[in-house]
């Protein structure tokens, strides 16, 4: 996390941006938590206690962003795999959105179908066997061997 | 300590029968995969099987958790001395000289060392645990709602100090997880805070789409990349035996390990890898010839190994005794307990004597089941690490999707999950540590309950915190060690991180 001043550029360092992202945080919680009442120290309100952790957070975002002079520089933290994991993560969503509306087997088949064989681009046999037996061998164990209840799809599948 | 063996009697009557031996060693066998495999620590795996053991009794459900916890502090050694992958984090200093040794061709006797030091630390760290818990709990049977702000207190001011990366880090990050226990309904006074309109919320955020997201999920975003199956070396039986020599240098470190571990382990953070870290820092600074350390000194797999399985057991006292975890792990397995309607604390030893001796009783088979897996089978349990990682996290993303879901059957749950990944990702990548966000999580709706039970009983008067005398030592040791941890920001100067090699501001 520390590196010596002179070895980057002038700009915003990592803790710098880091910490003034816990203060914008702060911020927004404190203007949302405008909502409750606090109260006062002898009875606090249901607003008491967020206040205090927001007053507390925004000041150690501040620390944060004051002694992240010697961090190294924003531009320096590499976000090589960021794409792939912004795709693996809209995938996710996906997945979520169809959970109970087409159930658990077909779901998970069609997101392991698209990250193996779409974003890892593997050969289609490997693929099919394993979204396949994945899908339905997760089912059977989870499902009807620990009887946790998983969505099915409308056909009953 | 006659009555202490007579309850170890009983414990070992529950923990023998046949359906809790077997979940042991399903337990141990699923936690040394899991242990084993990158993205998957132990958290992660307690938590995917945390929705199967809601149709279990109480006792096999903490025996199963249990299982997986240490088994995966015993299976993260695996890939730390033939890979150089750590399994889970408390492995990252076997790395250092566990992967040496594979180098010099001591692969085997690394892992025998491991295995043999996780052996000792963690029956060691169960007899700790058999000791103090009892003792511990009748204790608090006299703290009320100050006592337990103050201890609570205590524990976040302990977190910092003793969190392994920057102390301004850690805070803000617990209070992060404090503020995302404020979700959900107050219980005094029945407002539904920061629930954005979204019904389900109002019961709060779930500890497992938090931990599952935050330490599974943000991983396998962070090491998608990877494709290719690295080559493992698969050490055969004959060459696990370690020389007479690396025998008498691992005596040592293991009994400190063992010990330091089990210290550790109870104090709030996450103690199994600040514990492995003192360790070897520790053995680098006792060693006559330092300069060995990382080129394959056994004590550098030896002390480490030790202490973060003595640390997995000293984690269990303050979670069965006073019913506060210290690490995400006991804050899931808490969960996984009050789902039966039993509550942990002072009370959990008198009332459910089976539950807590037995447990205790299958933590020594637990080791013992570990040391059998570990030792004959690491050449089958390495095939698994041949699997090519693209195919892997594939699966352990449904895996993670499913078993959040199970939780409750909900779809916030997993959209929760998924938000926690994203921001465990961008987290990790700024250099900040997660458990303590998972730990503020579980510790806010106890902190602010306490807080307003204290005033309420003093009518407002902040004079009880002083007045009572064990809240009072709690506050001011507390506020002690908030001072020491704020000393090397304020004075520039080295504090305890920079001496055993971990990071710091």
């Amino acid at each position: 996390m520390t590196e010596s001043p002179s070895s980057g550029a002038r700009g915003l360092r990592s803790d710098q941006f880091s910490g003034l992202m816990l203060l914008a945080l702060a911020l927004y919680v404190a203007w949302e938590n405008r909502a409750y009442p606090v109260g006062t120290l002898q009875e606090p309100g249901p607003g008491y206690m967020p206040l205090l952790l927001v007053i507390f957070l925004g000041a150690i975002g501040l620390l944060i962003a004051l002694w992240g002079a010697r961090s190294r520089p924003l531009a320096a933290v590499k976000w090589t795999e960021a794409t792939r994991a912004v795709v693996i993560l809209v995938a996710c969503g996906f997945a979520a959105l169809a959970l109970e509306r087409i159930g658990y087997r077909l779901t998970v088949i069609a997101l392991l179908v698209f990250l193996l064989g779409v974003l890892e681009r593997k050969r289609p046999l490997p693929v099919a066997l394993v979204a396949l037996g994945f899908g339905f061998a997760s089912f059977y164990v989870v499902g009807d061997l620990l009887h946790v209840p998983l969505p099915r799809s409308p056909w009953g599948f | 300590m006659v009555e202490t063996f007579q309850n170890l009697l009983l414990g070992f009557s529950v923990a023998l029968q046949p359906s809790i031996l077997v979940y042991a060693f399903v337990g141990c066998l699923i936690g040394t995969l899991v242990g084993m495999m990158p993205g998957l620590g132990p958290l992660a795996g307690i938590s995917l099987l945390l929705p199967a053991t809601f149709g279990l009794n109480p006792i096999i459900a903490i025996v199963l958790l249990a299982g997986v916890y240490y088994g995966a502090m015993y299976g993260g050694s695996t890939t730390s001395i033939l890979l150089r992958i750590p399994g889970e984090a408390a492995s990252v200093m076997t790395c250092v000289d566990g992967y040496a040794m594979t180098l010099n061709g001591r692969a085997g006797p690394a892992l025998a060392i491991a295995a043999i030091g996780s052996f000792i630390a963690g029956t060691l760290g169960v007899i700790g645990l058999m000791l103090l818990a009892p003792t511990l709990a009748a204790w608090a049977l006299r703290f009320g709602p100050p006592e337990y702000t103050a201890l609570l207190m205590m524990g976040l001011f302990i977190l910092a100090y003793m969190s392994g990366g920057s102390m301004l880090k850690t805070l803000a990050m617990a209070t992060l997880g404090l503020l995302l226990g404020m979700i959900g309904i107050d219980v005094m006074s029945g407002y539904t805070r920061f629930n954005f309109g979204v019904v389900e919320l109002g019961d709060g955020v779930g500890i497992v789409p938090v931990a599952v997201g935050l330490f599974g999920v943000s991983e396998i975003l962070l090491a998608a990349g990877g494709t290719v199956a690295p080559k493992v070396q698969r050490p055969k039986l004959r060459d696990l035996i370690p020389s007479r020599e690396e025998f008498r240098l691992s005596v040592g470190p293991i009994g400190r390990g063992s010990l330091l571990g089990f210290l550790i382990g109870i104090i709030p953070g996450s103690a199994h890898i600040i514990s492995s870290f003192v360790s070897y820092g520790i053995e680098r600074r006792l060693a006559k010839d330092p300069g060995r350390f990382g080129k394959g000194a056994i004590e550098g797999v030896a002390g480490p190994e030790s202490a973060n399985n003595a640390a997995a057991s000293g984690a269990f006292v303050p979670m069965m005794a006073l019913g506060i975890p210290t690490s995400p792990v006991t804050a899931v397995m808490i969960a996984a307990i009050m789902v039966h309607g039993i509550l942990p604390g002072p009370l959990l030893i008198q009332q459910q004597p089976e539950l807590f001796w037995g447990f205790v009783a299958s933590m020594y088979v637990g080791n013992v089941v570990l040391l059998i897996l570990n030792l004959p089978m690491v050449g089958v349990f390495v095939n698994l690490l041949r699997i090519p990682y693209s195919y892997l996290y594939p699966c352990i993303l449904c895996f993670c999707i499913l078993g959040t879901y199970s939780v409750s059957n909900s779809l916030i749950d997993v959209w929760i999950l998924l938000a926690m990944g994203a921001i465990g990702y961008v987290l990790r990548k700024f250099g900040y540590d997660l458990a303590p966000v998972a730990l503020g999580l579980v510790l806010a709706p106890m902190l602010e309950l306490s807080l307003r039970q204290s005033l309420a009983m003093s009518a407002g008067d902040y004079g009880i915190f002083v007045q009572r005398p064990i809240a009072a030592v709690m506050f001011a040791l507390g506020a002690i060690l908030f001072l020491f941890a704020i000393k090397p920001l304020v004075f520039k100067g080295k504090d305890w991180r920079s001496t055993v090699g971990l990071e710091n501001e």
